[in-house]
């Protein structure tokens, strides 16, 4: 820019804040700040290309605020602190409510098996199949605790970027939520999955890709 | 074959274990212990002899396919009928396994005939 100056100052400012957007996102202040820095460093003639870099840089700061701000009406430790725990504490006790359903079923039909042996033999065999069904039926506890268990694996994977994220904005973000009020929360660890397994624990395929028997049959067919 | 052999069932779902447990039942499997994961799964495998390993692969902190992996590298154990019974079907997931030695795969949801046609396929008729 013709007239600029670059004083020690604030080369020394800007080189503090490239190291500092290298861990954290520079403020709306700071970039203000080095805007009025570099204007007091020019003398003579503001150019017309001085006065529409101001005017990006202005801009620039702008959206980064409206953007913090809207990322606050969010509320982003809500949603971290108890929205999403609030959401995998309700699926695991769908899994826990199903397990006690099933155990329930399991426990009756067990039950009608024991009486097979004092039927005769033509009841006893319709009991049998009768219970062998209900046996088979039970499989879908499991298979539906694997698929719930997979959404509560992705919700504590946003979880965890929502708290970046919260991390990366510091206090700022929580000064501008209007509501302060905000249920504390300390979401449990959960047991971690060894990196080298995380790409074949798919969890069981949608009805409409998963392979049936047949295909898993021609597969290992396959291997000779 | 023996009917009378030591089976071990692994799953870390309860009811799973049940279910197997009584649908080997109506087989004439009477001889079944279980495992929640595949830790203990092995610590029992290398206590006692079983003629049988009825697996599922997604489980915690050991995999099924970890209790595969360690199974067949050891000496001791490499020769027992793994059986693999799990809700993964991916394509992978079955070449995966039979890589890692496994002498059948079963996908969940299953019922009681496809347990039985693949128990004759490792152990033949009985």
């Amino acid at each position: 820019m013709k007239g600029l100056t670059a004083t020690p100052e604030l080369r020394q400012h800007l080189d503090g804040l490239r190291q500092q957007s290298h861990h954290q996102s520079v403020s709306p202040e700071e970039v203000t700040r080095i805007v009025e820095q570099v204007l007091s460093t020019m003398g003579g003639e503001i150019t017309s290309t001085d006065v529409k870099l101001y005017r990006e840089l202005e801009g620039l700061a702008r959206f980064i605020q409206n953007a913090r701000s809207e990322i606050a009406q969010v509320r982003p430790d809500a949603i971290s602190s108890h929205d999403i725990p609030s959401a995998t504490d309700e699926l695991d006790a769908v899994v826990g409510a199903t397990e006690e359903a099933t155990g329930a079923i399991l426990d009756a039909a067990e039950q009608l098996e024991n009486l097979t042996s004092s039927l005769p033999p033509e009841q006893a065999t319709v009991i049998s199949d009768v219970v062998t069904r209900i046996y088979e039926a039970c499989n879908f506890q499991d298979v539906t605790g694997q698929r719930i268990t997979k959404v509560v694996r992705t919700l504590k994977q946003i979880e965890e970027r929502v708290s970046a994220m919260l991390a990366a904005f510091g206090d700022e973000l929580t000064r501008m939520q209007t509501d302060t009020a905000t249920p504390k929360y300390n979401p449990a660890a959960g047991p971690s999955i060894a990196p080298d397994q995380v790409d074949l624990l798919h969890g069981p395929a949608l009805p409409d890709e998963a392979k049936r028997q047949a295909e898993i049959d021609a597969i290992l067919a396959s291997f000779g | 074959m023996d009917k009378n052999m030591p089976i071990l069932i692994v799953d870390d779902y309860k009811t799973m274990l049940r279910i197997i447990r009584n649908l080997l039942k109506q087989l004439g499997f009477d001889n079944v212990d279980e495992a929640t994961d595949g830790s203990t799964a092995l610590h029992r495998l290398r206590e006692k002899n079983y003629g049988l390993v009825i697996s599922d692969w997604n489980m915690e902190p050991m995999t099924g396919l970890q209790l595969l992996r360690e199974v067949r590298n050891d000496a001791k154990l490499k020769h027992i009928p793994f059986v693999m019974v799990t809700a993964e079907s991916k394509t992978e997931n079955v070449i995966a396994a039979k890589e890692a030695g496994v002498t059948n795969y079963i996908v969940k949801p299953f019922n009681a005939e496809t347990l039985k046609q693949k128990l004759v396929a490792v152990f033949g008729n009985f």
